[in-house]
């Protein structure tokens, strides 16, 4: 085992010092001296970072070298299969285009010049900043942008500083309305991974989610369990996703009215009776005025908005109700598109409520966990003012901190400055909507820090850029998963980083000690933190270190095994109408607005993901790069032969706010509704140091200049660009 | 005598690519080839679609053209399970193997050879089942030998329906498809 001790790292510090300004490619850091290989095969457990979904992996080494990474038999989440990302896990390690050493901005901010710096150097100079910001500002003054595991070490240094201003993208940009959706119901969120018992579901419903091409693993792996469990499969998209490849019905709905068929389902499934009655009797709450406000919403007045017919509607209405309460309506993930995103999640959530799904087997069970106590650091400095994302509880549903909120208050400096941004391993220029939003925001900081492995868009625009060790490379938190079987997991280095990158524990750790917060790391080396937690739990780190999972006794999930139903809401129970909702102005029972439908020659833009990327983070890695290393506009192939477009041609699209894509090749297809065109998220990189992705395909964050905020929580629904397909030069 | 075969149940296929992914890794496929590949074939007009998704890859044929065109003998049926495999250091990399393929299978190594899926057979030697099958997260990929009546293969074949590619032309492919 290839141990990074700090002593190592001190060691490497030194004397790596380089004077001349330079982009990216001169950087004058050498590779490592390689170290002794050790002859044979050697096998190291650890967990995966392609992805946040962190399955249990075993990394190979072949005389010394890291030869392939596979799934960890004893880990629940990847059964000992991972995803083609992780499969691809050894190209992040080998992947030439890594940020290498620390560097300080020479030039204006975005025109990527820089300075190689020592350790010592950056995390000085960060330092000294953070502490002038927070003397003229406040410690809330700087805010932290964290994705991810690896970012827990940053974000104790952070609290311990004093600042409660800590975001991910993860919540207002993806899961946030459905979490908020499923409190407002079940008083409980939908969690990540997600409590969703595929598997066992006889009816599976999947609105939008295209599970197979979003490899999510043990979802992806359970719902092949379903198919060949024979499940019935009903999926709604506009596109002919993979998941509707496998279904017994695809319904091809018109983009935004997903609201819509929701309430004409619940509609017939109350007036022909179909719904659980006890279930929905013992625990719901506010259920006759439920019904009566959608009593309305039939098929006859969806079929209009959403294009499919009431009588298609009603059949998959039944066959839902057939297989209740095995039916499990999907909450999907990604789901800030239209806007009304928290309220059709609830509607998701109702419709599950009258299959009485929630806590039964083959619906949604009960997540459970090893009992492993925090460390024991001293208590945080309280933060003098609230977070600066949500001023008067504008978004009151909100909670989780709202990204663009802090982004708002750094453009405003309302309610009050933000100063400084850290961010953590998320390109805030692919993962926030309009970017000249963010650009301008960045305008007004003292001071950007970015810490990544690759140097990603938003690395383009810090002061410092501090480059982090891949995560095979690297020890980060434990894994202490909430999941149908409770387990604790240990990411592990089982390679050393090849150049000066460092892991995300030692950066924090440094900088808290350069800030005077040496107290809040009392640990020497992470691993004396591992023995402390996981003593104070009862389990052995030697064991864990060993074998990469402990895991615990199966507990009772259902509400059938023992689960007490319990409803963490105000009244208690389900609440088929929501009074909190109602006291807030809101619709206490979801209601339909129909979307814009944009300027007439358009397409809506909808955007999702392929199999073998993660965000916007894995087109340098040669491996997956070589699957997959440019995304297609999928256009319909009707819309394609009027419009004189072949499959193979490259257009740029002109979005409804004049702005245009680099280009992208066409892919005409049946699979896809005339009136929308489709991408996979996180291609058209315009950061000069991703060498091997620079310009291949399109960005749809760059053409997503506008959204609509979601007045419940915050988040940003994104599905609401329209464009037109202009022929490029091949 | 065993006969080693595939058996791929496109109705669990989700078209990811672990497969290829895994493949690469395995046996250092260069950048830019691959022994194995995904097909999406869709059929009808939307929204009638119907769509199969394969992992396809060398159909290891009993009857191999590659084998009977070869010059130098360097492609050959393997004695284990039959095979096909290519002798890195015969071949001449003249590409008559790969013109002779109907599944074109076969690609010129950088390295000046004719390269190609061999099963993984370095593994079944030691008894694992070939990289893209023991990756699949969606467990479709079966591998065994379909000359045992009491293989999971066998009994696949015996209880699913299925198809091969391009039978017609009389390769007798041993790679199948479940519908």
């Amino acid at each position: 085992m290839n141990s990074l001790s700090r002593r190592r790292f001190l060691k490497l510090s030194a004397g790596t010092i380089s004077l001349a300004a330079a982009g990216y490619a001169l950087s004058a850091r050498e590779l490592k001296a390689p170290a002794e290989k050790k002859r044979g095969i050697q096998k190291i457990p650890t967990y995966c970072d392609i992805c946040f979904w962190k399955c249990g992996a075993i990394a190979y080494l072949k005389d010394g070298e890291l030869w392939k990474v596979e799934g960890n038999p004893d880990d629940p989440l990847s059964r000992g299969r991972l995803c083609p990302r992780g499969t691809g896990g050894v190209g992040a390690h080998t992947d030439p285009d890594r940020l290498r050493a620390p560097l300080i901005r020479k030039q204006q901010r975005g025109e990527e010049i820089w300075q190689e710096v020592t350790w010592d150097e950056a995390l000085s100079y960060i330092a000294e900043k953070m502490q002038t910001i927070k003397a003229a500002y406040g410690p809330e003054a700087v805010a932290l942008f964290s994705h991810g595991i690896g970012g827990n070490f940053l974000k104790h240094t952070i609290k311990a500083f004093g600042s409660p201003n800590i975001t991910a993208p993860s919540f207002a940009q993806c899961r946030g309305p459905r979490d908020v959706g499923f409190r407002l119901t079940f008083g409980e969120d939908v969690s990540s991974p997600e409590r969703t018992d595929i598997k066992n579901a006889k009816c599976l419903v999947l609105i939008g989610s295209h599970l197979g091409e979003n490899m999510h693993n043990s979802q992806v792996q359970e719902f092949a369990d379903a198919i060949e469990n024979r499940a019935s499969i009903i999926v709604v998209d506009p596109r002919y996703s993979v998941a509707a490849s496998k279904a017994k019905y695809y319904l091809p709905i018109k983009a935004g009215t997903d609201l819509a068929l929701i309430l004409a389902w619940m509609n017939v499934i109350v007036k022909e009776g179909l719904y659980d009655k006890e279930y929905v009797t013992k625990y719901g709450f506010g259920f006759d005025q439920f019904a009566s406000l959608i009593s309305r919403n039939t098929p006859e007045w969806a079929y209009p908005q959403t294009g499919i017919e009431p009588e298609v509607i009603r059949e998959t209405a039944r066959e839902m109700a057939r297989y209740k309460p095995a039916t499990l309506v999907h909450p999907g993930r990604h789901v800030t598109w239209y806007g009304d995103d928290a309220q059709r999640s609830r509607a998701i959530a109702l419709l599950n409520a009258l299959l009485g799904s929630w806590g039964r087997r083959g619906g949604f069970y009960y997540p459970v966990s090893m009992d492993v106590p925090p460390y024991p650091y001293p208590e945080y400095p309280k933060p003098a003012k609230p977070k600066v994302d949500n001023p008067n509880n504008k978004y009151p549903f909100a909670h989780e901190t709202i990204t663009t909120g802090i982004r708002d208050a750094t453009l405003t400096g309302s309610p009050y400055p933000v100063k400084g941004w850290l961010v953590y391993a998320t390109n805030l220029l692919h993962a926030l909507p309009n970017e000249q939003e963010t650009i301008k925001a960045i305008q007004n900081l003292d001071l950007l820090v970015v810490v990544d492995v690759i140097p990603s868009e938003i690395a383009g625009w810090a002061d410092v850029v501090l480059p982090e060790s891949v995560y095979l490379e690297r020890h980060d938190d434990l894994n202490v998963e909430w999941f149908r079987e409770p387990f604790i997991a240990l990411r592990q280095p089982v390679i050393d980083s090849p150049h000066d990158q460092k892991p995300n524990w030692w950066i924090a750790k440094e900088l808290a000690n350069k800030l005077g917060l040496s107290k809040f790391f009392p640990w020497e080396s992470i691993e004396d933190y591992f023995r402390q937690r996981l003593s104070a739990g009862g389990y052995s780190y030697e064991a864990l270190k060993k074998k990469g999972i402990i895991r615990g006794k199966q507990q009772p999930i259902y509400f059938d095994e023992g689960v007490p139903a319990e409803f963490p809401t105000p009244s208690g129970k389900i609440e088929f109408y929501s009074l909190q909702l109602q006291k807030a102005g809101f619709d206490a029972v979801p209601k339909f607005n129909a979307p814009d439908s944009g300027p007439p020659g358009s397409f809506r833009l909808l955007y999702g993901r392929a199999p073998v990327h993660s965000f916007s983070r894995t087109h340098t890695n040669r491996i997956l790069s070589d699957m997959m290393d440019e995304n297609e506009v999928w256009v319909n192939s009707d819309i394609a032969e009027r419009l004189g477009l072949a499959s193979g041609q490259y257009v740029t699209l002109r979005n409804q706010d004049g702005v245009v894509s680099t280009k992208i090749k066409v892919k005409a297809t049946e699979r896809i509704r005339p009136d929308c065109v489709y991408m996979v998220h996180g291609f058209g990189h315009t950061a000069k140091g991703l060498k091997h992705a620079y310009r291949k395909g399109a960005s749809d964050a760059q053409l997503i200049t506008r959204y609509i905020t979601d007045p419940l929580m915050g988040g940003t629904g994104m599905n609401v660009n329209f464009v037109t397909l202009e022929p490029a030069e091949a | 005598m065993a006969r080693f075969g595939m058996v791929i149940d496109t109705a669990k296929c989700v078209g990811c690519m672990d497969c290829v992914v895994a493949c690469k890794t395995e046996n250092g496929v260069p950048e830019g080839f691959n022994r194995d590949w995904i097909t999406q074939d869709v059929a009808g007009k939307y929204p009638t679609l119907h769509m199969e998704i394969r992992s396809e890859r060398c159909n290891q044929c009993e009857n191999p053209p590659c084998v009977y065109c070869c010059p130098t003998g360097a492609s050959h049926v393997h004695d284990f399970g039959g095979v096909v495999l290519v002798e890195h250091g015969m071949c001449i990399g003249c590409k008559a193997c790969l013109a002779s393929c109907p599944y074109d299978a076969r690609f010129i190594h950088p390295d000046g050879y004719a390269d190609k899926c061999t099963f993984c057979i370095h593994r079944v030697e030691k008894g694992l089942d070939p990289a893209c099958v023991s990756v699949c997260p969606t467990h479709c990929m079966t591998f065994g030998d379909l000359e045992d009546p009491n293989s999971t293969v066998s009994r696949l074949l015996t209880s699913r329906k299925y198809h091969t590619l391009i039978p017609e032309t009389g390769t007798k492919p041993h790679v199948y498809y479940l519908v």
